[in-house]
């Protein structure tokens, strides 16, 4: 699956996007970001506010205990600023 | 669906003449624009902001909200414009209109709008002062506003 990272998110992690196949087990959203904090410094220092970090699966909110299992394109960003 | 997501600044009036042009069964237009202050959170001047968007994911967010919104309030019409990139201090970001048959209907639903695109349309702010860059952090008083709304 295609992993997407905005704003700080994007800033820490260092990159805007890659690719990523999960290992068996990583059933949810909240369990890809813990698998993704295992990957190194700049993903657990992207991912170190934990719960307030949101996400989207295929352009959907998606809260963390959303399975992530078919998703094409997961998105990670901070709380959204607009308007 | 009326919404859309430009670079360039937007003209109210423009807008609302297309909006409203060979209409007579309408009775209300309400317009809300959000414009960049010149001062950041941290009280430092703001020289600009830069926002950064979620291509594709915004024009589907704010369509599912325009849907929303015109459905809930029955609406004869409603628009969502929405800047990115790099704009000045004093300069639009975001325009909102919508038109009904009475007023109400029509401050509601741009009230909705507004509270809707700032806590789930994927934007976000960078402010440029002197000192630098930094990231906009979210305010609960926009959760805050958004909750109010869920029926």
């Amino acid at each position: 699956m295609k992993l997407l990272y905005f704003a700080w998110v994007r800033e820490r992690v260092g990159r805007a996007e890659e690719e990523a196949e999960a290992p068996a087990g990583v059933g949810t959203v909240a369990e890809l970001i813990d698998w993704l904090r295992g990957r190194g410094p700049e993903y657990e220092h992207a991912f170190e506010a934990g719960p307030a970090i949101r996400a989207a699966i295929d352009k959907r909110h998606a809260r963390p205990d959303a399975p992530i299992a078919g998703a094409r394109e997961i998105a990670f960003f901070p709380p959204m600023t607009g308007g | 669906m009326a919404v859309r997501l430009q670079t360039e600044p937007f003209d109210l009036g423009a807008e609302v003449a297309r909006l409203t042009e060979g209409r007579s069964d309408i009775g209300a237009v309400v317009t809300f624009t959000g414009i960049c202050r010149n001062r950041a959170d941290s009280g430092a001047e703001l020289v600009a902001l830069t926002l950064e968007h979620y291509p594709g994911m915004v024009e589907e967010e704010l369509g599912r909200i325009e849907a929303e919104a015109r459905a809930r309030w029955g609406l004869a019409d409603a628009l969502v414009v929405h800047r990115h990139g790099r704009i000045l201090a004093g300069e639009p970001i975001v325009l909102v209109v919508t038109v009904a048959p009475h007023r109400a209907a029509a401050f509601e639903a741009a009230e909705f709008l507004m509270d809707y695109l700032k806590t789930s349309a994927p934007f976000w702010k960078q402010e440029e002062t002197a000192v630098g860059r930094s990231w906009v952090a979210s305010k609960a008083a926009d959760d805050l506003a958004a909750e109010r709304w869920k029926k």
